[in-house]
């Protein structure tokens, strides 16, 4: 779930709350957006994917983030990398290739096939 | 039109109206607006995000024009389908999907190019598929009104659906209403808000509709589509789990049967312990491609710090129900038509049993069919829609469940909220003791239970400010109740479906069953 507006660089351009499928957020007049309904969040990144200036974290969790994990802990998320992981994977933002040039999927079972045999459970 | 004492903001009238955001609905509006029509899209999300593809992707059935190999590739659908398939909707689905992808082609999708030099076409990834979709919907001049979930269609006076009426959920001032010569339902299948990947948005709204006029089912005996996911969370993207071997608690392997039937015993390993999976399988050279095919598999692992070829993690089950399931409203058609005049239906809105039969539609079918029906219902509603449409004065508001009354009733006395009624159909369908492995007396225990929900819940559900979550809990209610009454029907096992009382195939039960009725559902085998 949604856990995460980092006030440090949210820019209040309300796309997350402009793009949410379930309707998480609520725009705030001259603020930052709210997570106003954190129990709808799906946990599907698309707010992750579309944050021009990656302040979002979506925790992977379905369920709100339990007391003492790091899902909260904003500093040191940052110090991993864990904001604005999707788009990156995705290559969405400016200087980046769109992450479907290498997508694989469709010749997923010819490359695995050489090493598994008939091993696939399919 | 007034239905409620509520203002409605006039949108204007179209000729074509699609309800959904997803690909049905954004290749039917762009369908429509090709063939002269005005078009306008209202989605309950975002058109763009909002749905199972968007968060998932399509690994598309994608067959070169090439007669014997489209004959091979329907000959082999239709055993697997367990022979409930229709030949010219496959073949006329394979057709209209090449097409549609040497559309996206032209239109600029990244696809990927192989060592050998090949253009891939066949796998679509979701945002990026999905911001394409969008930004073609409004280069072909389609008016697109963004979290504005449809509550009911209209009606004119001999039953011709003309528009639709919702609300603007991110503003409290106002509903919409539509007026429109068609109306094309792309409103998803229904996942009960299990939270499987994306599916949240998908409560079944357009079934409701669509049977609020008479529309008919078929397929939903095939509804026990569960996806699995890590137990932390609820990504079902399942392809990964081709490479998985399954463990015990107490790291001891899964004792599995060979083939097809291994999932379904992983499955049935859920409900007596807790079972571990990881990526055994997944040989070294190409744990890379695995990520750059599916990232959103390894996203939620990678957060959680889950290594998923060196560490075991807790696998669960998450209903997809008639999403990847096959199940929804019939065609009367070639055309995508209902058998509600002026009434369409496409992508998972609508039936795939035409496509898929009793099997799991997957990504692979189901995004074949969300493009080529999306088409046919667009281009059809807009020929339909070359007809005078009364005025908003003539046209009635035909939605029951889970609104007020047409004459603004008191409020009832004692409301039920409509998360009580979602958490009560929920223990119906999600657990997959009851759902996923079937017996006619659990069935009847369930079907008891969801006519009462039917019965006692659904007219009082209340407040009338939450009337969106109202409309989807009736929508689920009614959801249910068609899925159990097709499952006790179907005394066989087939596809998706799985009767632990009746295990077997009977090869004379080898036909579609339609279901319908709200409040007296029926079942019955199709006529042919």
């Amino acid at each position: 779930m949604i856990e995460i507006i980092s006030a440090a660089n949210c820019i209040d351009c309300d796309k997350c709350v402009e793009v949410c499928p379930t309707n998480v957020f609520d725009a705030v007049p001259g603020g930052h957006p709210v997570i106003a309904r954190q129990a709808d969040c799906q946990t599907c990144f698309m707010c992750e994917a579309y944050c021009p200036v990656d302040a979002l974290f979506v925790a992977p969790t379905s369920g709100p983030a339990p007391p003492g994990t790091i899902f909260t802990d904003e500093a040191r998320l940052a110090a991993d990398g864990r904001f604005g992981e999707y788009r990156r994977w995705i290559g969405w933002g400016s200087g980046r290739r769109p992450g479907s040039l290498a997508d694989r999927n469709a010749e997923l079972t010819e490359l695995a096939a050489p090493y598994l045999g008939g091993n696939l459970l399919a | 039109m007034r239905r409620d004492g509520t203002a409605l903001v006039a949108e204007g009238d179209a000729d074509v109206l699609v309800l959904g955001g997803g690909p049905a609905a954004t290749w039917a509006a762009i369908a429509a607006a090709r063939a002269g029509a005005q078009v306008t899209l209202a989605d309950k999300g975002y058109c763009g995000t909002s749905g199972a593809t968007a968060s998932g992707g399509n690994n598309l059935w994608y067959v070169p024009p090439d007669a014997a190999a489209r004959e091979e590739s329907i000959q082999r659908f239709e055993q697997a389908g367990g022979l409930l398939t229709d030949r010219a909707w496959m073949a006329r689905t394979l057709e209209l999907t090449w097409a549609q992808v040497a559309q996206l082609d032209h239109w600029g999708y990244p696809f990927p190019t192989d060592a050998d030099g090949c253009v891939r076409r066949s796998s679509l990834q979701g945002p990026e598929y999905m911001r394409l979709m969008r930004r073609q919907v409004r280069r072909a001049g389609v008016r697109i009104l963004d979290q504005s979930p449809a509550l009911e269609l209209l009606a004119d006076a001999d039953g011709v659906v003309s528009g639709a009426r919702g609300v603007h959920r991110q503003r409290t001032d106002a509903g919409w209403a539509v007026r429109a010569g068609a109306v094309v339902l792309a409103t998803g299948g229904c996942a009960f808000l299990s939270g499987a990947l994306g599916c949240n948005p998908n409560t079944g709204d357009g079934h409701l509709m669509a049977a609020e006029l008479g529309a008919e089912m078929s397929g939903m005996e095939f509804s026990a589509a569960y996806g699995i996911a890590p137990a932390f969370g609820a990504q079902t993207k399942g392809r990964m789990y081709q490479f998985a071997r399954y463990y015990h608690a107490d790291g001891t392997l899964l004792d599995l049967p060979a083939g097809l039937s291994a999932r379904l015993e992983v499955c049935r390993a859920t409900l007596h312990g807790p079972v571990y999976a990881r990526l055994d399988l997944a040989p070294p050279q190409i744990r890379e491609a695995m990520r750059w095919a599916q990232p959103n598999f390894f996203l939620p692992l990678d957060k959680a710090g889950v290594d998923p070829f060196t560490d075991l993690f807790e696998i669960r089950l998450v209903l997809e129900g008639t999403v990847r399931g096959t199940g929804g409203i019939a065609l009367a058609g070639d055309g995508c038509e209902t058998t509600v005049p002026g009434l369409y239906a496409a992508g998972d809105a609508a039936t795939r049993e035409l496509v898929t039969g009793s099997r799991s539609g997957g990504g692979s079918h189901n995004g074949a069919w969300a493009m080529s029906s999306g088409t046919l219902a667009g281009r059809s509603a807009a020929l339909f829609a070359r007809r005078p449409v009364p005025g908003h004065g003539q046209l009635r508001a035909v939605g029951r469940a889970g609104l007020p009354g047409p004459d603004a009733e008191p409020a009832p006395a004692d409301p039920v909220p409509p998360d009580e009624v979602i958490r009560n159909v929920q223990a119906e369908v999600l657990p997959p003791a009851r759902n996923m492995f079937r017996t006619a007396a659990g069935l009847r225990d369930s079907v008891r239970r969801l006519d009462q929900v039917w019965t006692d819940q659904v007219p009082r559900l209340g407040p009338r400010s939450g009337r969106q979550r109202a409309r989807e809990a009736a929508a689920m209610t009614a959801h249910a109740r068609w899925m159990y009454a097709a499952a006790l029907d179907r005394q066989e096992s087939r596809g998706l479906h799985r009767r632990d009382d009746c295990p077997g195939t009977d090869p004379a039960l080898a036909r579609r069953l339609r279901v319908g009725g709200l409040d007296d559902v029926w079942v019955a085998a199709e006529a042919g």
